[in-house]
């Protein structure tokens, strides 16, 4: 099979798929960043947000801070087993990666299962709308980074097509960066 | 960076930036603790920002990585920053010279009335 062009191309001093993920990262930072812009200057112009972010779970975010700042560590350090042409301890560190991502999404289950029994749902208020959108497009990509992974396990457990873990691992340092903005928004300012 | 240095391994250097993430999550879970809000502000959003620039120098690299890759992403937060510049003033003011956001003015004062009464928590 043909290898793809963007694998072995490198018109601007970077691997092109490589600069192709940093574009991904660009558009996503003015996802988020739009977001997240947007959740600040109601939380800062409505006083009423405060008493309505009492009501998340501090300890829960703080927990899902650590599993992801744990994560980015596997994540790196598969790149690192990447670099030394190591595939099996590269799929080994990706599938941690995948272990921490799953782990989120199953304890930011619990914690929205718990809200919404509570009465707080997405049309509640401007607050509770904010927060539903902005942990649930986060929770999204943390799913679609760990389907990414899985499937690059298999390739990269044979030590083929390695310089994926990077682009992988690039993306999921992205989205850990989203949540350590997210944690202290929307957990801790009350 | 693959196919542009030989490779060395860096466990011990990432540990080390773990480690140091670990200790500012800490200190970002308790600070807000103490009640002071400048020191909320600090070590809430403050750390943030430091964690934010560890993990994308030392774990994304972007501190080997092209110049011009940093300026495209600091060009994308530029962007947040003049989106927020732009519409911040008629969100965060609920009034001004000639015009009044009365529907805003109203929601916060019911909101805030309401926490008082130890109301329904933001049901309407």
């Amino acid at each position: 099979m043909q290898r793809p062009i963007a694998t072995t191309r490198s018109a601007t001093g970077i691997p092109t798929g490589r600069l192709a993920v940093w574009w991904v990262i660009a558009s996503e930072i003015v996802i988020f960043g739009g977001l997240l812009a947007s959740y600040l200057m109601h939380r800062l112009g409505h006083p009423e947000f405060g008493n309505y972010a009492a009501y998340t779970n501090t300890y829960i975010g703080a927990f899902n801070t650590f599993v992801l700042l744990t994560s980015s560590l596997s994540a790196v350090l598969a790149h690192n087993a990447a670099e030394a042409k190591d595939g099996v301890k590269a799929a080994k560190y990706l599938l941690g990666t995948c272990f921490g991502g799953l782990v989120f999404a199953c304890v930011k289950a619990y914690e929205w299962n718990y809200e919404i029994s509570q009465g707080f749902t997405l049309t509640t208020n401007a607050f509770w709308s904010f927060y539903y959108t902005a942990a649930g497009l986060h929770a999204c990509h943390v799913i679609g980074g760990c389907i990414i992974m899985l499937i690059l396990y298999p390739d990269v457990k044979k030590g083929k097509e390695l310089q994926r873990v990077e682009l992988i691992g690039n993306y999921w340092h992205f989205v850990d960066i989203v949540w350590i903005f997210l944690f202290p928004l929307l957990y801790i300012a009350k | 960076m693959s196919d542009e240095h030989e490779h060395h391994d860096h466990t011990k250097h990432y540990m080390k930036i773990y480690w140091i993430l670990m200790v500012l999550f800490i200190i970002s879970c308790l600070g807000p603790e103490i009640g002071v809000k400048w020191l909320t502000l600090i070590t809430a959003f403050g750390i943030a920002v430091v964690k934010a620039y560890l993990v994308a120098a030392h774990f994304m690299h972007l501190n080997i990585e092209k110049k011009y890759v940093n300026y495209l992403l600091l060009t994308a937060v530029a962007f947040m920053f003049l989106f927020y510049a732009g519409t911040a003033p008629d969100v965060m003011k609920h009034s001004g010279r000639q015009w009044e956001n009365v529907a805003a003015q109203e929601e916060v004062k019911r909101a805030l009335a309401e926490a008082e009464e130890g109301g329904d928590h933001g049901h309407h």
